[in-house]
């Protein structure tokens, strides 16, 4: 199972066992990572799973649709490697994944 | 509330307002038991994919789940499944399950939902008339979502309108009828009801507005045919009802708390006894966006409500209370509705809905109160903000799609 490591905007890191198909977002809610609200649950309506990611992984987790582009538009702080995580599948080639949470989701 | 780690923190539901509500004690750091009591037997799940992908088979049963059974153990929370809450002694703090066994309580919130309204019609306890709330509904459902079938749902709401959009894809032959004039009436503008019309049409669902159903018939115990008080008859193999839910008071009305329209809460989500709280579709709230009272049945607010039941027991400062949202998927189309558009008194669309992107906006004497946003997460997540602070917005910038909604957003908000 790949391992995903989230890291606090406080620089603490807890790392998880994914698994293939979820996305990056319900691994991180059920093992009850801070840091990511996910209100919406996955359905990409609240923008509320905001990650940064590690720039080694940026060609590995996929292109962004137009959706979670225009969603992202709006969060704080976004930068050239944001995401929301649940627009992210976890795959093996995803092994050893890192991302930063931001200081505040909403 | 001041509580000692032997204190004990009971839940009664298992859904959102619940999970969310246990999430956030133990996360609060709260030491003490917590118990959560559901009458289903399925852990903790979210609901809004039942219509949506899981009804159409496209994402597993245990992606449902808020968390897996093991989190409850290694957190310390107790689950009774499949058991009902039958009383509250308040005077006691017990809670009395059914078989007789009770818990004690230090606190008690309630997240006891809601239930589909009935069908207050004959023939409505035929095999093969179906709801759509929980888990069970949606498995009861599927095995008969076979291409070629005929489906009847009574009610265009959102509920109906999904499933609709489901049964359509997976190739059943749909009919929807409407008791009002047009679909999504109680709830959206007559531009996004003709927009949703079409939509449907177009995609082959047959959509009867003004159709009153009279009764269901059947054979040999299943139904076989809806029958409209005109005297239409609308041959089906499966009938789904969605014409609205019900909150599920009861328990609280008999313990004698406060009741308006749901269980009376104010802004940290106490009912009318200091140590009971109420959270999710059950409760009324405080809308403090719009000065009035009112209940919500929508995932933001049982989120909302259990966060804010969780801070108020732990003594932590008041979550923020965010405007109520909410989102709908039928076929290719994300809606999403920021705010509440009851009286409103001008609405402005932005955006041709031929284009299948567009936007709705509800205003009150120039105020933004509520958008509803098609495939337009700009709008959406604007005006979200935007109605949060109560801020004036000129309907003709709104109107004018050459102006991105961000400078409309820094515009009115420098007005």
């Amino acid at each position: 199972m790949p391992k995903i490591t989230y890291i606090d905007h406080d620089g603490t890191e807890r790392t998880v066992e994914a698994k293939n198909g979820e996305s990056v977002m319900e691994a991180a809610i059920k093992n009850s990572i801070p840091g990511i609200d996910a209100d919406c649950g996955g359905a990409c309506a609240c923008a509320t799973c905001h990650v940064y990611v590690d720039q080694a992984f940026m060609d590995k987790v996929g292109e962004q649709q137009e959706m979670e582009k225009s969603m992202l538009d709006f969060a704080e702080n976004v930068q050239e490697n944001s995401r929301l995580s649940c627009q992210i599948t976890v795959s093996d080639d995803l092994d050893g994944l890192r991302v930063t949470t931001p200081e505040s989701q909403h | 509330m001041d509580l000692s780690d032997a204190s004990q923190i009971v839940l009664i539901g298992g859904g959102q307002a619940a999970a969310q509500a246990v999430q956030s004690l133990r996360m609060g750091g709260y030491a003490g038991k917590l118990v959560l009591v559901g009458d289903e037997p399925a852990l903790p799940y979210q609901r809004p994919p039942l219509s949506k992908a899981y009804m159409k088979g496209e994402f597993a049963e245990e992606r449902l789940f808020f968390k897996p059974a093991a989190w409850y153990e290694d957190n310390g929370v107790e689950l009774i499944l499949s058991t009902r809450a039958t009383r509250i002694d308040r005077a006691a703090q017990v809670v009395e399950l059914e078989h007789g066994a009770t818990l004690n309580y230090d606190a008690l919130i309630l997240c006891t939902g809601s239930r589909p309204r009935p069908l207050p019609v004959k023939g409505a306890d035929l095999e093969n008339v179906f709801d759509l709330r929980g888990l069970a509904d949606v498995d009861r459902i599927q095995p008969n979502m076979v291409a070629g079938r005929r489906m009847v749902i009574i009610g265009a709401g959102y509920i109906g309108l999904e499933a609709a959009a489901v049964a359509r894809q997976m190739g059943l032959e749909v009919t929807v009828l409407e008791m009002a004039d047009r679909v999504l009436a109680r709830v959206t503008s007559p531009t996004m009801s003709a927009f949703y019309e079409k939509e449907h049409r177009a995609q082959g669902v047959t959509i009867l507005t003004g159709a009153r159903l009279d009764h269901l018939e059947g054979e040999n115990g299943k139904v076989s045919a809806a029958v409209l008080a005109d005297g239409t008859k609308l041959p089906a193999d499966i009938v789904l009802a969605g014409i609205g839910i019900l909150p599920n008071i009861e328990l609280a009305q008999d313990a004698g708390l406060t009741i308006d329209n749901g269980i009376a809460t104010d802004r940290d989500a106490h009912t009318s006894d200091p140590r009971i709280f109420a959270a999710g579709d059950c409760a009324s709230r405080p809308l403090v966006h719009y000065g009035r009272t009112g209940r919500l049945e929508s995932v933001h607010n049982a989120i909302e409500q259990g966060k804010l039941a969780a801070a108020a027991i732990l003594g932590k400062p008041r979550p923020p209370e965010d405007c109520p949202w909410f989102w709908s998927d039928q076929y290719d189309l994300k809606l999403q509705i920021a705010g509440l558009n009851q009286g409103h008194d001008e609405i402005v669309v932005r955006g041709n809905p031929d284009e299948r992107k567009f936007a709705v906006f509800y205003l009150r004497n120039g105020t933004l109160i509520a958008v509803d946003a098609v495939n337009s997460p700009p709008e959406f997540l604007a005006s979200k903000k935007l109605i949060m602070t109560g801020t004036k917005v000129a309907p003709d910038m709104l109107k004018d799609t050459s102006i991105s909604m961000k400078d409309i957003a820094a515009a009115a908000a420098s007005a």
